[in-house]
């Protein structure tokens, strides 16, 4: 049954990705396509094929790791809602990015690359200490607000860097808004490394979320060196979400809707829930991208205006589903 | 007398002067806030890249012509001043209103999309269909209402519902504010960086024409939620409490969502989304003046307040101009996090 699924999900991102390089505010043939892979240099459909492919690989990419992250934070903290864009961490990032290019000069991914990382881990531990004080631990409610209020925060810290500097706003404000619509070959490579990093972390502690999801007591009984566990899987998530928010700007929603779409289909075995993670996050992703491209042609509408305006009806369907007392 | 009843003479004598005494550190708190208030109004209407005389200004408020002044202060200070003081009232007073319907400081009105949704029908109005003025206003009260309606709607299913609509209003939030996002990135290029500031909260470009509908909202609304929160204050007893007591409590709760929000869309459409005012008046307001009086007055008199220092404060004591919207947001973070951090570990009361 998972393999079937599986399965299905393959053929569904193969399919989106087929969709992505053919369509566009120029529509490419299946005939098209080949002939740009088979060296075609001439043409406007070569063009348009061409741009679109490192296009679609990031988007696929990015995806996988948000949705990866997502299901690798709601592990660690045991908590539905855990999300790189509601906990507040790609707006860390985000703001680490900005300072960097407002303070230092940063221009390339590969240089705010690091800076964004940092970012997105300092507020990881900033919101998740907020969020555990006091009663009951970190509640999903408390997390949320944590989070809220961090993003509320670091989003005018941005706006402070951003506005007297009219040299760097355009830099910045395509940046921000996210999407992988500038994407080339140098931008993927520069971010690759550390996107494999993260994949190997977090589908390496796999087993160890599973212990951990029985309660900490439980896990250490059964072997389980639990703060190790805990740091080195939340270690991947954050550079995932770090590297992921370097490359196409911060993306909220991704990570949370994707596990709880993959948990119905897989249930809550993480060996399983985490690489499907990845590849349904990365056909979200992949599918928001084509999406975008076809409502506001010829525009473009950004990819992460649209997975939140997807994603938050979904955020809104976990809460009412639960029962309050577990917020 | 016997001494049975001199005890309890005394009791009731103790209670008696504990409650006057509160209600004169209320008073004295409420005249304290609006000498500063007035304070802060004067020194914005002086002080600027010309500083004029304080007669001069006297002249101009008062409707004489004065060269110079009579542009700088009576067209571009005053207006904005005035606009500040009013927004902020009205942030302030919704903001109470709503933290002490639902129980729950941190259901105010920004945090739970409201806000939010006001202002993206606003950007929607102004960038998309070219709108200005009294229709903006009208469309982001009857967003703002609506929002509100459907928050409410989708936290109705039994239950303390306090906690989920906070939940539900966070992801509200954050999805009109991609729709703002969109809105604004099909503004023109030369409108972008205008529309970063009107996203951040600004008082840029404030004028008697775009200020009037919202001072007119507080001038009728304000009042009527003065009345209404006597009511709002026997709420916070608990809804069966509240009704033995003979309130109408879903009418009461209908009617100041109505009026508060109506308050907040006004000042929105007028000055963007403030950050932090509505979330910060009401709990600053507590803290000074005990949870057992009702916080409106006190509340809309900080949001006043702390719009009109921050303005301030944006536009001469930073170097560069900032909209008072990052002003108050970087201000008032900290704050925040620490309302959290305590709320936290009081279990979430204000």
């Amino acid at each position: 049954m998972r393999l079937l699924w599986l399965a299905i999900a393959l053929a569904v991102l193969a399919g989106l990705v087929v969709a992505s390089v053919a369509i566009g505010s120029r529509d490419v043939d299946w005939a098209g396509i080949v002939a740009a892979f088979g060296g075609a240099e001439d043409g406007l459909d070569s063009a348009a094929v061409l741009t679109r492919v490192p296009r679609t690989v990031l988007a696929m990419a990015v995806g996988a790791a948000l949705g990866l992250s997502g299901a690798v934070m709601q592990g660690v903290t045991r908590n539905p809602i855990a999300d790189p864009g509601i906990l507040g961490i790609n707006q860390g990032a985000s703001l680490a990015i900005v300072v960097g290019i407002a303070t230092f000069g940063l221009t390339t991914v590969s240089q705010y690359v690091w800076i964004a990382i940092g970012g997105a881990a300092v507020s990881a531990v900033l919101v998740y200490t907020i969020g555990s004080l006091g009663r009951g631990g970190a509640t999903p409610l408390k997390l949320a607000l944590a989070g809220a209020a961090t993003t509320a925060v670091f989003g005018s810290l941005i706006t402070a860097v951003t506005l007297p500097r009219g040299d760097i706003y355009d830099l910045v404000r395509s940046w921000e808004i996210g999407g992988v619509g500038g994407a080339r070959w140098d931008v993927l490579a520069q971010v690759g490394a550390f996107l494999v990093v993260g994949t190997l972390l977090s589908l390496g502690s796999a087993r160890a979320l599973n212990s951990l999801a029985l309660g900490d007591d439980v896990a250490a009984g059964l072997g389980e060196r639990v703060a190790v566990a805990r740091a080195s899987a939340a270690l991947g998530a954050v550079l995932l979400c770090g590297a992921a928010t370097a490359a196409a700007g911060p993306i909220a929603f991704v990570g949370l809707v994707v596990p709880h779409v993959v948990r119905l289909l897989v249930g809550v075995d993480h060996r399983w829930l985490l690489p499907f993670s990845a590849v349904v996050g990365a056909a979200l992703l992949t599918a928001s991208d084509v999406l975008g491209r076809v409502i506001a042609r010829p525009a473009e509408l950004d990819v992460g205006i649209l997975t939140a305006i997807v994603g938050a009806p979904v955020f809104i369907w976990i809460v009412r589903r639960r029962k309050v007392r577990d917020l | 007398m016997s001494a049975d009843s001199l005890i309890r003479s005394s009791a009731v004598d103790a209670v008696a002067r504990g409650r006057r005494r509160r209600a004169n550190r209320r008073r004295t708190i409420v005249v304290v806030l609006l000498a500063l208030i007035a304070a802060a109004f004067a020194v914005s209407l002086v002080v600027g890249r010309t500083v004029y005389p304080l007669d001069q200004v006297l002249a101009v408020v008062l409707g004489q012509d004065v060269p110079g002044a009579s542009f700088t202060v009576g067209r571009l200070r005053l207006p904005r001043a005035t606009l500040a003081i009013v927004a902020g009232a009205a942030f302030g007073m919704s903001g109470a209103a709503f933290q002490t319907m639902l129980r729950n400081p941190l259901a105010s009105p920004d945090i739970i999309g409201i806000t939010w949704g006001s202002g993206a029908a606003a950007s929607f109005a102004i960038v998309t269909l070219g709108l200005g003025g009294a229709s903006v206003s009208t469309i982001a009260v009857v967003a703002g209402l609506a929002v509100a309606l459907v928050i409410y709607l989708l936290s109705r299913t039994g239950g303390l519902v306090g906690l989920r609509l906070v939940l539900i209003g966070i992801g509200v939030a954050a999805m009109l504010r991609a729709a703002t996002l969109y809105v604004l990135s099909k503004a023109p290029q030369w409108e972008e960086q205008e529309a970063m500031r009107w996203l951040a909260g600004s008082l840029n470009g404030a004028s008697w024409s775009s200020a009037a509908p919202a001072i007119l909202a507080l001038v009728v609304l304000g009042p009527l939620l003065l009345v209404l929160a006597r009511d709002l204050d026997v709420l916070r007893l608990g809804d069966d409490t509240a009704s033995g007591l003979g309130v109408r409590v879903e009418r009461t709760r209908l009617l100041v969502l109505v009026v508060a929000v109506g308050l907040l869309a006004f000042a929105t459409a007028a000055t963007g989304p403030i950050a932090f005012v509505a979330f910060l008046a009401g709990p600053i307001a507590a803290r000074m003046v005990g949870t057992d009086r009702p916080l409106i007055v006190p509340a809309a008199l900080i949001g006043a307040l702390l719009v009109v220092v921050a303005d301030f404060v944006g536009q001469y004591l930073l170097g560069t101009r900032f909209p008072v919207g990052v002003v108050t947001g970087v201000l008032g973070a900290p704050y925040l996090l620490f309302l959290i951090i305590r709320s936290n570990r009081s279990g979430g009361s204000l």
